[in-house]
């Protein structure tokens, strides 16, 4: 459904635009219907940059993106980017940031209905809005009407998520959209979002988090400075990982009952298994994928 | 949360449903009428507008014709006194009242019209537009605009307000210009934008209803600046003998009270009356601003 293949992103940098940063490397991956994707990786790993470019709201500096056989990036003009949006959608890591919060909250509803469908009678509206509020299992009487300082972040997250079903999507890009919440509220939508999978929407699942990427998603992508690392179905990237940067991010999550001394013992006790990782000349910007068993694939070290 | 007394959502949630319009206007309208710094504001500029437009309805002789005896103080006859050659100071002041808004008006609409909008695309858009107009908005910006504002009106035939205003507002929007990109600039990349971007909303929507309402007291508050400046510049043009050629203004009120020695000679009503007006005008305009700052921004509301 979503095909991105050798997609780059270079940003110039410095006075005069003279240094050059690569946000993303040479990343290839597909999104099928009713499956989540995570992609996982540390801050500037090029993975919100990944989600802003699937949305259309930066340009690839090479590269294609398509979404159901369309090139994305070669998007002309108003009325194919807003059919575009018909299909796809985004929901954002900071809910309070989301939300103008001069008017009301529900004024993201207002914003689809006046876009995709001003005939719509308002009784219709009505039903259709207090339908997706169900979905997302917010209380209408508790939010709608609200100003966004007024509600919870779990509630706005919601609003958001509420907002992108009133259309007929077929990907979400999550991005981030559980760190900002508190514990007790991130089940909610972590299994939210389980419900929308099951009704065969496809996600990409942008997180920093591997707990929360182990937890909900069928495959996983770990991104080191741009490019990938390892990717593969999520059970096997986390029970066997392959990559030299895959094992040490996984050796970082802190564990009960047991000291780094501890974890880093084993880790040297255990040595990746005798995988052949592929290698770029220098200056060169590719960034291949060697399968090291079915459907799991790991990248180039740049350790 | 609901039961909080005075609180926007509260307010209204008892009374029966209304149209969207409807009830935003009057909840914009019950803030604004207990608002005092609003109110105060208000009624002054608009007593003064209402004296510039009925005023000299009532004066049956020009402002500027020797009507009375010479150098009078203030007496039932002629409320504000005469002049030195006998010209009713009330006449000049209602008639000045008059020109100093249809100069502020002018003035600081065009150019307040030009810098924000000017501003607001180089802001949102980014890029090499941005280049560009940053670029005349420099080089406009490093113009010695008083010296240009001489040669010009000192070599045009016709010397009314209108031309006056013109080249103010001409000549002034680049201060505009570059307030409105700066803060354009940060707004462009908050997440409510970007979301707005994808419920299928064109360039100058997002610009009109997502930014500039962000912004609105940000705008006001340079529309007064403006309308100050262009009232500023036009008394300097007055006092060096560029102001309309058979008019009167303020600042012409000011600069003849001077050019004859009203000060010395103790006539405190031929300079009191225009620099009190333009005081009072600006003044009580920049208290209206902070009054709609509160109106429009919900968290300042004092709830």
């Amino acid at each position: 459904m979503l095909e991105l293949s050798h997609v780059h992103k270079v940003y110039r940098v410095g006075a005069f635009g003279g240094a050059k940063l690569r946000a993303v490397r040479d990343v290839n991956l597909v999104v099928e219907p009713g499956e989540v994707v995570s992609l996982i990786g540390e801050s500037g790993s090029g993975k919100s940059t990944i989600g802003k470019m699937v949305l259309g709201l930066t340009k690839p500096s090479q590269g294609s993106i398509t979404f159901e056989g369309k090139d994305v990036t070669s998007l002309r003009g108003f009325g194919e980017k807003k059919e575009y949006y018909r299909y796809v959608q985004g929901v954002f890591q900071d809910p309070f940031s989301s939300f103008n919060p001069i008017f009301k909250a529900d004024r993201v509803f207002e914003l689809i209905r006046s876009s995709y469908f001003p005939g719509v009678a308002d009784a219709d509206w009505r039903k259709k809005v207090l339908d997706v509020m169900d979905t997302v299992r917010l209380d209408p009487d508790n939010v709608l009407n609200k100003y966004p300082h007024q509600l919870s972040g779990g509630q706005l997250q919601r609003l958001l998520i509420a907002r992108a079903l009133l259309l007929d999507i077929r990907l979400l890009v999550a991005d981030e959209i559980i760190s900002m919440l508190d514990a007790s509220t991130r089940i909610d939508v972590l299994n939210l979002l389980a419900d929308l999978k099951e009704r065969g929407l496809g996600i990409l699942f942008v997180t920093h988090d591997l707990s929360l990427g182990n937890y909900v998603s069928d495959r996983s992508v770990i991104l080191h400075k741009g490019a990938i690392a390892e990717m593969g179905p999520t059970k096997r990237v986390f029970d066997n990982p392959l990559h030299p940067y895959s094992r040490h991010l996984l050796s970082c999550v802190p564990q009960l009952h047991r000291t780094w001394a501890e974890v880093d013992a084993e880790l040297a006790a255990d040595p990746p298994e005798d995988v052949e990782l592929p290698v770029v000349a220098e200056g060169d910007d590719s960034a291949p994928l060697v399968e090291a068993e079915q459907g799991h694939f790991v990248g180039i070290d740049q350790s | 949360m609901t039961n909080v007394s005075g609180a926007p959502g509260a307010a209204d949630s008892g009374t029966a449903p209304e149209p969207v319009a409807e009830r935003k206007v009057s909840e914009t309208l019950h803030f604004a009428r207990r608002n005092p710094k609003l109110l105060i504001g208000l009624s002054i500029v608009l007593g003064f507008l209402v004296l510039g437009l009925v005023g000299p309805l009532f004066i049956d002789h020009d402002p500027n014709e020797y009507v009375g005896p010479q150098t009078q103080s203030p007496n039932g006859e002629y409320w504000f006194g005469t002049t030195t050659f006998g010209q009713d100071v009330w006449a000049q002041f209602v008639y000045g009242v008059r020109s100093t808004f249809i100069i502020g008006f002018l003035g600081g609409g065009i150019a307040f019209i030009l810098g924000t909008t000017v501003g607001f695309v180089a802001g949102y858009k980014g890029g090499i537009i941005d280049e560009i107009l940053n670029m005349i908005t420099n080089v406009v910006l490093v113009l010695p605009a008083l010296v240009v504002l001489i040669v010009a009106v000192a070599y045009l035939d016709v010397k009314g307000l209108f031309v006056q205003g013109l080249f103010i507002g001409l000549t002034s929007w680049p201060w505009a210009a570059r307030a409105v990109r700066s803060q354009a600039l940060t707004l462009a990349n908050r997440d409510y934008v970007d979301l707005a971007r994808l419920s299928g909303r064109r360039t100058w929507r997002i610009i009109t209803s997502e930014m500039a309402p962000n912004m609105s007291s940000y705008l006001v508050m340079s529309f007064i600046l403006m309308f100050g400046g262009a009232v500023l510049i036009a008394a300097g043009l007055d006092f060096i003998g560029l102001g309309p050629s058979n008019g009167v203004s303020l600042g012409m009120m000011l600069e003849s009270a001077m050019q004859w020695s009203a000060l010395q000679l103790g006539m405190w009503w031929w300079f009191l009356p225009p620099g009190a007006g333009i005081t009072a005008i600006v003044g009580s305009m920049y208290i209206l601003n902070v009054g709609l700052d509160e109106v429009f921004n919900p968290k300042l509301r004092e709830l």
